[in-house]
């Protein structure tokens, strides 16, 4: 529900309470309940059907020693919570979410949101064809297909003969096999920050140019004016931008398509992770009940954003 | 936040009924969908003679090959020969069939878990061409059936089975009963370039008696630079490669199998042995660590050898007719048959290999199986026959050669090749292959994680009681782990 029906369906009700009458004085389309449920049927089965049956399925398999081949695959059995208390046990999967926290702090939470917003910012002031072309080149990351984005960086990591190396003269460099973490999170920057770029351009239309002209005459410096006037009206699209590129980079396979994981584990985020003792080593019992922590951990970091957002009113 | 408004009101409660039973009914549907999509095909059960008169017919067969990729030579056959041939054939019978090659290029690994998911949800290809040592969890899991089973009775009076000796056999077989044809066998050894040895003052005739001269090679070889002296596969990007041209070979060179006498190598002083090899390699800057942990480091190291910037590598048969080939090879040599020298594979030190040998190598070898999921069994099993002929085993060698399954074929074609013959006459006799059981491919990657966590720095100590651990979680009890 976005937040401006939220706020509408709480002054109706309000109003309708005190007029005395039923509630249901919110039914503004005049649907009624019954084809109001019609409506939304399908899309309440779709959801069912994708997402909460998948992910019931999920919590199933995790209490099992189900494999991908072999005499589990046919008869898979019940361990309870043993794949659970492995997985916390297991120095790979801690490892995995030390990296993978990582991964969202260096290339999301810090990488996009900055580059995004320095973007923004300074294509606010620059001629039009300047803007349209850094626009343009920022927005091609964001929508060339992961493959052959991942064939571009491995070319250009590489250490033989790769781009980066005839650059900066460090020639037999393999960036993704001495740096794979900061590789990975340099790539997810470039790749992701589009987005973050479009946000924040949106976002600093709706700063009033008053307030900031009135701020430049009070004699503000830059970060003054970026701290007072312009954090203040685009603190709601900071949140959601973060959210939205926390719970996206979080859940992100592409650096598979980078380091496979390796060079022994050292680039292995929880999806890496999950897929290769899935379906690479076979695990789909103990995938399944990492993915449905990672699941859980998924909804902990949106409820953390939701709550931010709902303080702010 | 509605349902809770519906609390204070008589009206309302008319109105959530209906909105519960479309819930409800909703759930129904969708829980149906799912299971409907889990279900599908299961009534497909093996009825070997279903279909069996059909006069329009459809097949599909899937390789890790593809056109001027991995394996080309092979994703040729399928088009230029088997394919047209094939519809020929059935069309002399009037019979309509089209046939269809899947292509895959990509390692062996993921073209396991493609094949291992399609057969899953009872789909994929009619015939497969598979590594024979994924037999065993494939049938427990339920994904492959007996010939027999799936094709009838009538598979055991091919005429093929007398010409491929009982070894062979087992490679397509799983607890002695034939579940596919097999492709052939093959055997290891150390390549390594003349050229280079020549540079570095060491022998044309290069034959190693123990570890230690390896090393010894290889420190004369790192003088030349650019050069990377020995690659002896390591790592978990390398998947089976690292076990099979890596680990298993130096094992049996200690003296032990990985898997006898009911128990699984734990961590043992021959599984110690094995890791200090490696981690002297790695020490004394022998080995390219990137190719032992660079995703793609055996394509690497195999460009690298044919640039003639390796100059020891332990591979099979496979490296001399499909990568260095200088006709169809991936990464062709020209220079192959002047440059390019072979020796055994020494044991730890004379006499230590499996049996007192001297010399030791590994052996397997693929096949070509029949998806029990098939709507045509009969007219598969027809495919599998054709494919498994003397005539299209020798339209696939076109002049070159190959260990093919077929002993009637072999000897015809093997003298042609003298590395080739070097493996079926001398390698072969004192070969060693894998345990085929289901629980085997997790001990590899155990073994796989152990060389990867040596490369990267652990010790032997740690490598080794991290791989113990791992087998005994894979075999299910420490009482089927040999410790010393």
């Amino acid at each position: 529900m976005t937040a401006t029906a939220d706020r509408k369906v709480r002054s109706n009700r309000e109003a309708g309470a005190r007029a005395g009458g039923p509630v249901d004085s919110i039914d503004a389309a005049g649907l009624g309940r019954a084809r109001a449920a019609g409506l939304v049927a399908p899309a309440l089965v779709l959801v069912l059907a994708f997402l909460v049956v998948p992910a019931a399925w999920t919590v199933y398999l995790g209490v099992t020693d189900y494999r991908l081949t072999g005499i589990q695959a046919a008869n898979p059995e019940f361990v309870g919570l043993d794949n659970f208390t492995a997985a916390l046990a297991d120095p790979d999967f801690r490892n995995s979410l030390w990296l993978t926290l990582l991964f969202v702090l260096g290339s999301a939470i810090v990488g996009q949101t900055v580059a995004g917003f320095a973007l923004a910012w300074t294509l606010r002031t620059v001629p039009k064809l300047v803007r349209s072309v850094v626009e343009t080149l920022v927005l091609l990351a964001w929508i060339l297909p992961s493959s052959i984005v991942a064939f571009l960086w491995v070319a250009y990591l590489s250490g033989d003969g790769g781009t980066l190396n005839a650059m900066l003269q460090t020639s037999g460099t393999e960036w993704l096999l001495e740096h794979p973490m900061a590789s990975i999170i340099v790539f997810n920057t470039w790749r992701g920050t589009a987005f973050s770029m479009l946000l924040f351009s949106a976002a600093l239309g709706a700063v009033p140019p008053s307030q900031l002209e009135s701020a430049r005459l009070a004699g503000a410096g830059a970060f003054a004016q970026l701290r007072d006037v312009v954090l203040p009206h685009i603190r709601g699209h900071v949140l959601t931008n973060t959210l939205l590129i926390s719970l996206w980079t979080f859940n992100d396979f592409s650096p598979y398509l980078l380091t496979a994981g390796g060079p022994n584990h050292a680039s292995e985020t929880l999806p890496v992770f999950i897929y290769n003792k899935a379906l690479y080593g076979g695990q789909l019992g103990y995938g399944s009940a990492i993915s449905f922590i990672m699941l859980l951990i998924n909804l902990v970091i949106a409820l953390f954003y939701v709550r931010l957002l709902r303080e702010r009113r | 936040m509605e349902v809770r408004s519906a609390t204070h009101g008589t009206p309302r409660q008319a109105h959530t009924r209906p909105l519960r039973r479309t819930v409800i009914a909703g759930l129904a549907a969708s829980v149906a969908l799912v299971g409907a999509a889990c279900d599908r095909g299961s009534s497909t059960g093996a009825n070997p003679t279903q279909n069996a008169g059909a006069k329009d017919v459809t097949l599909t067969i899937t390789s890790n090959a593809i056109a001027g990729g991995k394996n080309a030579e092979e994703a040729d056959w399928y088009a230029k020969y088997v394919i047209p041939k094939f519809t020929e054939q059935q069309k002399a019978k009037g019979v309509t069939v089209k046939v269809t090659f899947q292509p895959s290029g990509v390692d062996d690994e993921q073209y396991k878990t493609k094949v291992a998911l399609d057969l899953k949800s009872r789909a994929g290809a009619d015939v497969m061409a598979l590594d024979g040592i994924w037999v065993g969890e494939f049938a427990q899991a339920g994904y492959l059936k007996p010939l027999t089973d799936v094709a009838g009775s009538g598979v055991t009076s091919w005429e093929g089975w007398s010409q491929i000796p009982k070894a062979v056999q087992a490679n397509a077989s799983f607890e002695d009963k034939a579940y596919g044809i097999p492709a052939g066998t093959d055997g290891r050894v150390l390549y390594f370039n003349k050229k280079l040895f020549a540079q570095a003052g060491l022998p044309a005739n290069w034959q190693p008696k123990s570890w230690q001269e390896i090393l010894d090679a290889g420190t004369k070889l790192k003088s030349i630079s650019g050069v990377e002296p020995i690659q002896i596969n390591a790592g978990t990007a390398m998947g089976e490669a690292t076990t099979m041209q890596g680990v298993l070979p130096l094992l049996v060179g200690t003296g032990s199998e990985i898997y006898a006498d009911n128990k699984w190598q734990g961590d043992t002083k021959a599984v110690r042995d094995v890791l200090t090899f490696y981690k002297q390699l790695v020490d004394q800057g022998l080995t390219s660590k990137n190719f032992q942990q660079a995703a793609k480091g055996r394509d690497q190291s195999f460009a690298a050898f044919a640039a003639g910037k390796v100059g020891v590598l332990l591979e099979g048969d496979y490296f001399w007719r499909s990568v260095v080939n200088p006709d169809q090879g991936a990464n062709p040599m020209t220079s192959r048959d002047t440059d390019v020298g072979w020796a055994f594979i020494p044991a730890r030190e004379p006499g230590a290999g499996v049996g007192g040998t001297e010399f030791v190598s590994m052996s397997g070898g693929g096949g070509y199986f029949l998806n029990p999921n098939t709507k045509y069994p009969q007219q598969a099993w027809e495919l599998l026959q054709f494919l498994g002929s003397a005539d299209a085993i020798n339209a696939l060698l076109a002049g070159s050669a190959r260990i093919t399954a077929r002993q009637d074929v072999n000897e015809k074609v093997l003298a042609k090749d003298p590395m080739l013959t070097f493996v079926s006459q001398k390698v072969l006799p004192l070969t060693h292959y894998r345990p085929g059981l289901a629980v085997y491919p997790q001990v590899s990657q155990a073994l796989q994680q152990a060389t990867a966590d040596i490369v990267s720095g652990k010790s032997v100590e740690e490598a080794a009681k991290a791989y113990s651990a791992a087998v005994v979680k894979a075999v299910g009890g420490a009482d089927k782990v040999a410790t010393s």
